[in-house]
Protein backbone atom coordinates (compact mmCIF):
# COMPACT_ATOMS: atom_id res chain seq x y z
CA UNK A 1 0.00 0.00 0.00
CA UNK A 2 1.18 3.59 -0.35
CA UNK A 3 2.51 5.80 2.29
CA UNK A 4 0.49 8.34 3.48
CA UNK A 5 0.68 11.56 1.84
CA UNK A 6 2.18 13.52 4.11
CA UNK A 7 5.26 11.45 3.68
CA UNK A 8 5.66 11.18 0.14
CA UNK A 9 7.52 13.06 -2.58
CA UNK A 10 4.59 16.03 -5.18
CA UNK A 11 4.45 14.22 -8.18
CA UNK A 12 5.92 15.57 -11.13
CA UNK A 13 4.46 13.92 -13.94
CA UNK A 14 1.23 13.05 -15.15
CA UNK A 15 0.16 10.47 -17.90
CA UNK A 16 1.67 11.59 -21.15
CA UNK A 17 4.37 13.44 -20.09
CA UNK A 18 7.92 12.78 -21.92
CA UNK A 19 11.09 11.75 -19.56
CA UNK A 20 14.29 10.85 -20.10
CA UNK A 21 15.48 7.81 -17.31
CA UNK A 22 18.33 9.63 -15.65
CA UNK A 23 21.75 7.91 -16.44
CA UNK A 24 23.25 7.23 -13.55
CA UNK A 25 25.34 3.83 -12.02
CA UNK A 26 24.56 3.84 -8.40
CA UNK A 27 25.46 0.54 -6.24
CA UNK A 28 22.99 -1.00 -3.98
CA UNK A 29 19.51 -2.30 -4.49
CA UNK A 30 18.37 -0.60 -7.48
CA UNK A 31 15.37 -1.37 -9.37
CA UNK A 32 16.08 0.95 -12.84
CA UNK A 33 17.17 -1.59 -14.75
CA UNK A 34 20.73 -0.39 -16.54
CA UNK A 35 19.37 -1.16 -20.23
CA UNK A 36 16.85 1.80 -19.89
CA UNK A 37 19.01 4.49 -18.55
CA UNK A 38 19.04 7.56 -20.30
CA UNK A 39 16.08 6.42 -22.35
CA UNK A 40 13.41 8.55 -23.09
CA UNK A 41 9.83 7.35 -22.68
CA UNK A 42 5.91 8.80 -21.95
CA UNK A 43 4.08 8.23 -18.40
CA UNK A 44 1.69 5.87 -19.14
CA UNK A 45 0.12 5.57 -15.77
CA UNK A 46 1.01 6.96 -12.26
CA UNK A 47 0.88 4.59 -9.67
CA UNK A 48 1.03 5.88 -6.41
CA UNK A 49 3.62 6.47 -3.84
CA UNK A 50 5.89 3.94 -2.37
CA UNK A 51 8.70 3.74 0.42
CA UNK A 52 11.81 3.86 -1.88
CA UNK A 53 13.61 0.65 -2.13
CA UNK A 54 16.55 1.71 -2.91
CA UNK A 55 16.22 2.82 1.14
CA UNK A 56 14.43 0.06 2.70
CA UNK A 57 17.15 -2.66 1.39
CA UNK A 58 19.12 -1.13 4.30
CA UNK A 59 16.34 -0.84 6.96
CA UNK A 60 15.74 2.61 6.35
CA UNK A 61 12.20 3.98 6.12
CA UNK A 62 12.36 4.31 2.70
CA UNK A 63 10.22 8.34 3.26
CA UNK A 64 9.29 10.09 1.60
CA UNK A 65 7.79 7.66 -0.30
CA UNK A 66 8.22 8.04 -4.39
CA UNK A 67 5.81 8.83 -7.07
CA UNK A 68 6.12 5.23 -8.78
CA UNK A 69 5.24 5.26 -12.61
CA UNK A 70 4.43 3.00 -15.84
CA UNK A 71 6.70 4.13 -18.13
CA UNK A 72 6.48 3.25 -21.78
CA UNK A 73 9.30 3.26 -24.34
CA UNK A 74 9.19 2.08 -27.94
CA UNK A 75 11.28 -0.83 -28.08
CA UNK A 76 12.68 0.66 -31.77
CA UNK A 77 14.21 3.25 -29.88
CA UNK A 78 15.65 1.42 -26.87
CA UNK A 79 17.41 -1.73 -28.78
CA UNK A 80 19.60 -0.84 -31.90
CA UNK A 81 18.74 -3.30 -35.03
CA UNK A 82 15.25 -4.55 -32.87
CA UNK A 83 13.98 -7.03 -35.14
CA UNK A 84 10.18 -7.08 -33.73
CA UNK A 85 7.52 -4.65 -34.89
CA UNK A 86 7.76 -0.99 -35.19
CA UNK A 87 4.89 -0.19 -32.76
CA UNK A 88 6.19 -2.63 -30.14
CA UNK A 89 6.26 -1.31 -26.50
CA UNK A 90 8.44 -1.62 -23.52
CA UNK A 91 6.68 -0.69 -20.06
CA UNK A 92 8.64 -0.35 -16.83
CA UNK A 93 7.73 0.65 -13.35
CA UNK A 94 10.23 3.65 -12.77
CA UNK A 95 10.20 5.96 -9.30
CA UNK A 96 9.93 9.65 -9.87
CA UNK A 97 13.83 10.06 -8.89
CA UNK A 98 15.16 8.00 -11.65
CA UNK A 99 12.98 10.65 -14.08
CA UNK A 100 13.68 13.89 -15.54
CA UNK A 101 11.44 15.79 -17.85
CA UNK A 102 12.76 15.01 -22.02
CA UNK A 103 14.11 18.30 -22.91
CA UNK A 104 11.68 19.80 -26.17
CA UNK A 105 13.29 19.15 -29.28
CA UNK A 106 14.61 20.64 -30.46
CA UNK A 107 13.20 22.11 -34.32
CA UNK B 1 11.84 -52.53 -1.08
CA UNK B 2 8.62 -51.80 -2.04
CA UNK B 3 7.35 -52.70 -5.97
CA UNK B 4 8.59 -49.74 -8.08
CA UNK B 5 10.70 -48.47 -11.14
CA UNK B 6 13.49 -51.07 -9.99
CA UNK B 7 11.67 -54.40 -9.60
CA UNK B 8 12.53 -55.63 -12.34
CA UNK B 9 15.78 -57.85 -13.22
CA UNK B 10 18.94 -56.47 -13.02
CA UNK B 11 21.00 -58.79 -15.28
CA UNK B 12 22.22 -56.17 -16.95
CA UNK B 13 25.34 -53.63 -15.47
CA UNK B 14 24.51 -50.57 -17.42
CA UNK B 15 25.25 -47.59 -14.57
CA UNK B 16 22.35 -46.20 -13.05
CA UNK B 17 22.85 -42.73 -12.51
CA UNK B 18 21.84 -40.93 -9.27
CA UNK B 19 21.44 -37.21 -8.15
CA UNK B 20 24.00 -36.72 -4.40
CA UNK B 21 21.80 -35.75 -1.38
CA UNK B 22 20.73 -32.14 -1.65
CA UNK B 23 21.85 -31.38 1.42
CA UNK B 24 25.86 -32.15 0.38
CA UNK B 25 28.33 -29.21 -0.52
CA UNK B 26 26.09 -26.74 0.52
CA UNK B 27 26.90 -23.03 -1.24
CA UNK B 28 27.54 -20.10 0.50
CA UNK B 29 24.03 -18.56 0.19
CA UNK B 30 23.04 -21.33 1.58
CA UNK B 31 25.07 -21.43 4.43
CA UNK B 32 23.84 -17.72 5.05
CA UNK B 33 20.04 -18.91 4.83
CA UNK B 34 20.42 -21.39 7.26
CA UNK B 35 22.33 -19.04 9.45
CA UNK B 36 19.85 -16.41 9.21
CA UNK B 37 17.12 -18.58 9.58
CA UNK B 38 18.70 -20.28 12.92
CA UNK B 39 19.19 -16.54 14.06
CA UNK B 40 15.95 -15.57 13.25
CA UNK B 41 14.47 -18.36 15.40
CA UNK B 42 17.25 -18.09 18.23
CA UNK B 43 15.99 -14.20 18.66
CA UNK B 44 12.15 -15.24 18.67
CA UNK B 45 11.32 -12.98 15.35
CA UNK B 46 9.96 -16.14 13.68
CA UNK B 47 9.53 -19.97 15.13
CA UNK B 48 10.01 -22.52 12.83
CA UNK B 49 6.52 -23.55 12.77
CA UNK B 50 5.68 -20.05 11.31
CA UNK B 51 8.23 -20.61 8.16
CA UNK B 52 7.17 -23.80 7.85
CA UNK B 53 3.77 -23.17 7.53
CA UNK B 54 5.15 -19.61 4.99
CA UNK B 55 6.60 -22.72 2.88
CA UNK B 56 3.14 -24.83 2.98
CA UNK B 57 1.33 -21.82 2.37
CA UNK B 58 3.32 -20.97 -0.63
CA UNK B 59 3.52 -24.12 -1.94
CA UNK B 60 -0.24 -24.28 -1.82
CA UNK B 61 -0.50 -21.75 -4.72
CA UNK B 62 -0.83 -22.61 -8.06
CA UNK B 63 -1.79 -21.11 -11.40
CA UNK B 64 -5.25 -23.06 -10.41
CA UNK B 65 -6.16 -20.26 -8.88
CA UNK B 66 -5.27 -17.44 -11.49
CA UNK B 67 -6.89 -19.64 -13.77
CA UNK B 68 -10.21 -19.41 -11.77
CA UNK B 69 -10.12 -15.30 -11.59
CA UNK B 70 -9.11 -15.02 -15.91
CA UNK B 71 -12.29 -17.37 -16.12
CA UNK B 72 -14.95 -15.11 -13.82
CA UNK B 73 -13.55 -11.59 -15.71
CA UNK B 74 -14.15 -13.18 -19.13
CA UNK B 75 -17.61 -14.50 -17.59
CA UNK B 76 -18.98 -11.42 -15.58
CA UNK B 77 -17.99 -7.87 -16.81
CA UNK B 78 -18.53 -6.35 -13.90
CA UNK B 79 -15.96 -8.54 -12.45
CA UNK B 80 -13.37 -8.03 -15.38
CA UNK B 81 -13.72 -4.00 -14.60
CA UNK B 82 -12.89 -4.47 -10.58
CA UNK B 83 -9.83 -6.59 -11.52
CA UNK B 84 -8.31 -4.40 -14.26
CA UNK B 85 -9.48 -1.32 -12.16
CA UNK B 86 -7.59 -2.44 -8.75
CA UNK B 87 -6.49 -5.91 -9.09
CA UNK B 88 -5.27 -6.61 -5.63
CA UNK B 89 -8.69 -5.77 -3.85
CA UNK B 90 -10.45 -8.15 -7.07
CA UNK B 91 -8.71 -10.61 -6.08
CA UNK B 92 -9.74 -10.66 -2.52
CA UNK B 93 -12.88 -12.65 -3.45
CA UNK B 94 -10.87 -15.50 -4.10
CA UNK B 95 -9.25 -15.26 -0.55
CA UNK B 96 -5.83 -13.56 -1.89
CA UNK B 97 -4.18 -11.30 0.06
CA UNK B 98 -1.14 -9.62 -2.24
CA UNK B 99 0.75 -8.90 0.68
CA UNK B 100 3.35 -6.11 0.37
CA UNK B 101 3.22 -6.05 -3.51
CA UNK B 102 0.11 -4.83 -5.70
CA UNK B 103 -1.57 -6.90 -8.42
CA UNK B 104 -2.14 -5.04 -12.12
CA UNK B 105 -3.42 -6.97 -14.41
CA UNK B 106 -2.80 -6.42 -18.54
CA UNK B 107 -5.59 -7.26 -20.74
CA UNK B 108 -4.59 -8.79 -24.02
CA UNK B 109 -7.12 -7.38 -26.91
CA UNK B 110 -7.11 -7.62 -30.87
CA UNK B 111 -4.35 -4.58 -30.67
CA UNK B 112 -2.48 -5.48 -28.11
CA UNK B 113 -0.44 -8.99 -26.68
CA UNK B 114 0.92 -8.45 -23.10
CA UNK B 115 4.07 -10.32 -21.71
CA UNK B 116 5.40 -10.29 -18.09
CA UNK B 117 9.29 -10.40 -17.19
CA UNK B 118 11.36 -9.78 -14.50
CA UNK B 119 15.09 -8.82 -15.92
CA UNK B 120 16.19 -7.98 -12.52
CA UNK B 121 15.48 -10.91 -10.25
CA UNK B 122 12.36 -13.06 -10.79
CA UNK B 123 9.14 -10.89 -9.50
CA UNK B 124 6.15 -12.85 -10.37
CA UNK B 125 2.51 -13.25 -9.15
CA UNK B 126 3.24 -15.72 -6.32
CA UNK B 127 0.52 -15.20 -4.69
CA UNK B 128 -1.56 -15.68 -7.04
CA UNK B 129 0.17 -18.16 -9.61
CA UNK B 130 2.26 -19.80 -6.51
CA UNK B 131 5.85 -20.02 -7.59
CA UNK B 132 7.27 -19.59 -10.97
CA UNK B 133 8.81 -21.72 -13.77
CA UNK B 134 12.77 -21.87 -13.65
CA UNK B 135 13.02 -21.14 -16.92
CA UNK B 136 11.08 -17.76 -15.86
CA UNK B 137 14.13 -17.14 -13.46
CA UNK B 138 16.75 -17.97 -16.34
CA UNK B 139 18.99 -15.10 -17.46
CA UNK B 140 18.26 -16.30 -20.67
CA UNK B 141 14.76 -15.63 -20.71
CA UNK B 142 15.09 -12.65 -18.42
CA UNK B 143 17.67 -11.22 -20.76
CA UNK B 144 15.60 -12.14 -24.23
CA UNK B 145 12.45 -11.51 -23.41
CA UNK B 146 13.20 -7.73 -23.16
CA UNK B 147 15.44 -7.52 -26.12
CA UNK B 148 14.02 -9.67 -28.96
CA UNK B 149 10.60 -11.02 -27.64
CA UNK B 150 8.71 -12.04 -30.51
CA UNK B 151 11.96 -14.84 -30.75
CA UNK B 152 11.16 -15.52 -27.71
CA UNK B 153 7.30 -16.16 -28.27
CA UNK B 154 8.55 -18.30 -31.43
CA UNK B 155 9.89 -20.37 -29.11
CA UNK B 156 7.35 -21.40 -26.99
CA UNK B 157 5.40 -21.77 -30.54
CA UNK B 158 3.47 -18.27 -29.95
CA UNK B 159 2.93 -16.57 -33.20
CA UNK B 160 1.67 -12.82 -32.55
CA UNK B 161 0.70 -11.52 -35.47
CA UNK B 162 2.92 -8.47 -37.21
CA UNK B 163 -0.21 -6.04 -36.86
CA UNK B 164 -0.38 -6.64 -33.05
CA UNK B 165 1.88 -4.38 -30.68
CA UNK B 166 3.45 -6.45 -28.49
CA UNK B 167 3.58 -5.06 -24.96
CA UNK B 168 6.44 -6.10 -22.54
CA UNK B 169 6.29 -5.43 -18.96
CA UNK B 170 9.40 -5.73 -16.98
CA UNK B 171 8.52 -6.00 -13.47
CA UNK B 172 10.67 -4.17 -11.27
CA UNK B 173 9.08 -2.80 -8.55
CA UNK B 174 5.90 -2.98 -6.39
CA UNK B 175 3.28 -4.38 -9.74
CA UNK B 176 2.89 -7.98 -9.78
CA UNK B 177 1.49 -8.59 -13.49
CA UNK B 178 -1.03 -11.13 -14.53
CA UNK B 179 -1.76 -11.61 -18.40
CA UNK B 180 -5.66 -11.77 -18.50
CA UNK B 181 -5.59 -13.57 -22.02
CA UNK B 182 -7.84 -13.39 -24.85
CA UNK B 183 -10.63 -15.49 -24.21
CA UNK B 184 -10.91 -18.56 -27.37
CA UNK B 185 -13.40 -18.15 -30.05
CA UNK B 186 -16.06 -20.95 -29.50
CA UNK B 187 -16.90 -20.71 -26.20
CA UNK B 188 -19.81 -18.73 -26.40
CA UNK B 189 -22.37 -20.06 -23.10
CA UNK B 190 -19.33 -21.60 -21.55
CA UNK B 191 -19.35 -21.37 -17.46
CA UNK B 192 -16.85 -20.08 -15.38
CA UNK B 193 -16.01 -23.77 -14.43
CA UNK B 194 -15.35 -25.02 -17.73
CA UNK B 195 -13.37 -22.25 -19.41
CA UNK B 196 -10.79 -22.86 -16.45
CA UNK B 197 -9.52 -25.66 -18.24
CA UNK B 198 -8.30 -23.08 -20.84
CA UNK B 199 -6.36 -21.11 -18.92
CA UNK B 200 -2.71 -21.62 -17.93
CA UNK B 201 0.33 -20.62 -16.04
CA UNK B 202 1.62 -19.73 -19.60
CA UNK B 203 -1.23 -18.12 -20.79
CA UNK B 204 -1.11 -15.89 -17.53
CA UNK B 205 2.79 -15.05 -18.36
CA UNK B 206 2.01 -14.30 -21.89
CA UNK B 207 4.10 -16.74 -23.39
CA UNK B 208 1.04 -18.48 -24.85
CA UNK B 209 -2.58 -18.09 -25.54
CA UNK B 210 -5.63 -19.58 -23.92
CA UNK B 211 -6.22 -22.84 -25.39
CA UNK B 212 -8.78 -23.62 -27.47
CA UNK B 213 -11.56 -25.60 -27.21
CA UNK B 214 -10.67 -28.52 -29.69
CA UNK B 215 -7.06 -28.79 -27.82
CA UNK B 216 -8.87 -30.50 -25.03
CA UNK B 217 -9.05 -33.82 -25.97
Amino acid sequence: MSAPSGDAAPARFRPGDRVVVRRAYPPGHVRTPWYIRGHEGVIAQALGAFPNPEELAYARSGLPAQPLYRVRFQQRAVWPGYAGRPQDTLDIEIYQHWLEPAPVAAR
Amino acid sequence: MSAGPHDHEHGHDHPHPTRPDADENLGYYQVMEIALRELLIEKGVVTAAELRQAVEAMDSRSPAQGAKIVARAWTEPDFKRRLMADGTAAVRDFGIDMGTTRLFVVENTPQVHNLVVCTLCSCYPRMVLGLPPDWYKSRNYRSRAVREPRAVLKEFGTEIADNIELRVHDSTADMRYLVLPRRPPGTDGWSAERLTDLVTRDAMIGVALAKEPAAQG
